[in-house]
């Protein structure tokens, strides 16, 4: 006879055991998968790795594409603490860089690279902070559920960034070629270890976020509201007001995200520039138990996935998609072993079940 | 131009899109029946999609491929299952792990077979259009057999599963089950529905569905396979099911406008002094559907008394905090 009941708090060395235990039954899993597949497991992850962390030119693609998975993580993650299913990622991410383009196009090619800058970044925040305050207001004052809200932005988002790419924005010097005009080059973020500088504004915003969350008035009431409205309510805390704060903050940060990628790394606007980002960070956030310094490590792992998949395709043959089945079965399992941190499995005898009350 | 021709046309072709749709929103909306969201919708789509279409190169046997297409689907819900039903794992989080692992797992099938065309057989069953009047003058009939009467045996058995499901969600006792473990989980439990039986069962039911949703996009739409084929259907299947109110018979007509509002955008283009205007720009036109699912959304939950979904939606199942 099995029951389930509920646990109470875990040692932390249990809960880091069970989580490394369930991400490697992932791997496994994977293998199984890569090997009916028909490839060689071992030989497939060992590309993975190689080609991701294996040469400082792989080192650097990696942290170039985990740069905007980070940041678009620590901002959901804020969200994700009021239990504001803020699954909007993409929109944002597309908004911020709408906005920042927007600016990149309409200032003096004059104007000094740092000025520029800083301007398409506050315009990458904005962009972001109004895609998600549009659910955010629906929300707080007509309790419209926000997953769904989100998730429909995103794609109003795309099909914005698609009629700028082919109709209004259509570089006329692209010769037919459906293209919006680069961003002005003074605005390319700078370089610093061969990786532009948007690395350093993660971490930054790393420390910024774990700050707001564990130290400021705001982060405490962000987190009553997420435990509770009605108690942060009774305790006096607004929390329409600080459910729309913490909104703006979510949504402005996952839109820098999406400038940061824009002048660091692909300088151009398009309908692909997500890469999809703005979905690959709910899960990021989630593996990291909305904690902002793993976050920025889970980026890192989650970004050294995809761009090991290219190795595996060159080097191996091996189906690039392979990154995503590995990628999935992984969050998979990691989510399936949440529950084994949360609840155990009780085995007892019938005789004993009426004297023993769930501890043993 | 044949203007009646031209509508007509269009309506044909929105319908055969709106298939995929129809079938994956009444997968959809059992699973939500039972308390469970999936976002995993575009995953399954193509997870069906890849298994089937696989298949029917392969042995050129519709009737397996859609089986594979229902198993393979089935294969990412009862993964879905296992980490919501029984693991109570979050919803959200585990329908966008299934999507990612599920397009993984597709496009990787489905580059062994990205050159091929639907094979002979399979063709031939599909422009076998049973309710065809053949060559008609009459305008008004030509128009009816056009529009409505030239579509494949599919479509119809996808508009008749719709109804199907609609006497079975109202007037069985097994709907009932259903329906009682989506909104109550705790009573169905307490009155002797097995509540994990129900929310498997139409977890993967819902799936099998959607895999069958997603066959239709490669086997008969586009009749070759290329990578992420399904371009965001999935997706609008999570809107659509809002959208009908988790209603199977408002399924049909809502697939049919997604589906509508989704391509006449291209047809609009034909006539170019409307098309120049922005708000029937094609690009634009497709944005449509999701600000109409936005707007059906506030409404539905600003109305003090109307219904919003099975309302166990989102949470999970724990016998002992009942």
């Amino acid at each position: 006879m099995f029951q389930i009941t509920k646990r109470d708090e875990l040692p932390t060395w249990q809960g880091v055991l069970i989580r490394i235990g369930s991400i490697l039954a992932g791997v496994l899993l994977a293998s199984f998968i890569i090997a009916i597949l028909g490839f060689d497991p071992v030989k497939t992850f060992a590309a993975l790795i190689g080609g991701s962390f294996g040469s400082s030119s792989a080192l650097i693609n990696t942290v170039t594409i985990a740069i905007p998975l980070a940041i678009t993580a620590l901002g959901l993650a804020i969200a994700f603490r009021m239990k504001f299913w803020n699954i909007g990622g993409e929109g944002q991410i597309i908004m911020g860089c709408v906005f920042a383009t927007f600016v990149s196009h309409n200032m003096p090619a004059s104007t000094p690279g740092v000025v520029l800058i800083l301007l398409m970044g506050v315009a990458g925040f904005l962009g972001g902070a109004i895609w998600a305050l549009i659910p955010g207001l629906f929300r707080v004052y007509l309790r419209t559920n926000e997953t769904l809200f989100t998730l429909m932005m995103n794609y109003i988002a795309l099909c914005i960034v698609q009629y700028l790419h082919f109709v209004l924005w259509r570089d006329p010097a692209a010769k037919g070629f459906p293209k919006i005009k680069a961003i002005q080059e003074q605005a390319h973020l700078p370089m610093l270890f061969g990786v532009h500088i948007g690395f350093i504004v993660a971490i930054v915003l790393g420390v910024l976020v774990f700050l707001l969350i564990r130290k400021t008035k705001l982060g405490f009431e962000i987190r009553v509201v997420g435990e509770s409205a009605p108690t942060a309510n009774y305790a006096g805390i607004n929390v329409r007001q600080v459910m729309l704060t913490g909104v703006i903050l979510s949504g402005g940060i996952v839109g820098l995200a999406g400038m940061v990628k824009l002048a660091g790394a692909v300088y151009t606007l398009s309908p692909s520039i997500t890469g999809n980002a703005g979905f690959t960070a709910i899960v990021i956030a989630w593996l990291s138990n909305l904690s902002a310094p793993i976050m920025l490590v889970v980026s890192v792992l989650i970004a050294a996935l995809e761009q090991g998949s290219q190795v595996i395709q060159i080097k191996l043959n091996v189906p690039s998609a392979v990154a995503a089945v590995i990628q999935g079965l992984i969050l998979m399992s990691a989510l399936g072993g949440e529950f084994f941190l949360r609840y155990r499995i009780v085995r007892r005898k019938r005789e004993q079940s009426k004297s023993q009350k769930g501890d043993a | 131009m044949d203007t009646s021709f031209v509508i007509a046309t269009f309506i044909a072709s929105a319908i055969a899109y709106s298939v995929s749709l129809l079938l994956g929103t009444l997968g959809e909306l059992l699973t939500e029946r039972a308390g469970h969201v999936n976002l995993g919708v575009e995953g399954m789509m193509l997870m069906g999609g890849a298994c089937g279409y696989v298949t029917a190169v392969k042995t050129d046997n519709l009737l397996l491929a859609l089986f594979a297409a229902a198993a393979g689907a089935a294969l990412g819900a009862l993964l879905y299952a296992i980490l919501t039903v029984t693991l109570r794992a979050n919803q959200n989080v585990s329908g966008l792990a299934l999507t990612t692992f599920g397009a993984g797992l597709a496009n990787t099938l489905g580059s062994t077979v990205a050159k091929s065309n639907t094979p002979d057989h399979i063709t031939a069953f599909f422009s076998f259009h049973p309710f065809s009047l053949g060559d008609v003058q009459n305008p008004i009939l030509r128009f009816l057999n056009v529009s409505l009467l030239s579509h494949d045996v599919f479509v119809y058995a996808s508009i008749l599963l719709a109804v199907f499901l609609s006497w079975f969600l109202f007037k069985t006792k097994e709907g009932l089950s259903l329906r009682m473990v989506g909104e109550n989980p705790a009573a169905a439990d307490a009155s002797g529905v097995n509540v994990t039986r129900i929310k498997y069962m139409y977890i993967l039911i819902g799936g099998m569905l959607c895999g069958l949703g997603g066959l239709y996009i490669p086997l008969v739409l586009q009749r070759t396979w290329h990578a992420d084929i399904t371009a965001g259907k999935g997706w609008i299947v999570v809107a659509l099911v809002i959208f009908v109110r988790w209603h199977p018979i408002k399924a049909i007509g809502g697939a049919f406008v997604f589906g509508a509002l989704s391509i006449v955008g291209m047809t609009i283009q034909q006539f170019t002094q409307i098309s120049s205007l922005v708000i029937f720009n094609q690009y634009i036109m497709v944005m449509y559907p999701y600000v109409l699912t936005i707007i059906v959304l506030v409404i539905t939950y600003a109305r003090k008394k109307a219904w919003r979904g099975p309302s166990s939606v989102g949470n999970s199942y724990f016998r002992e905090e009942r």
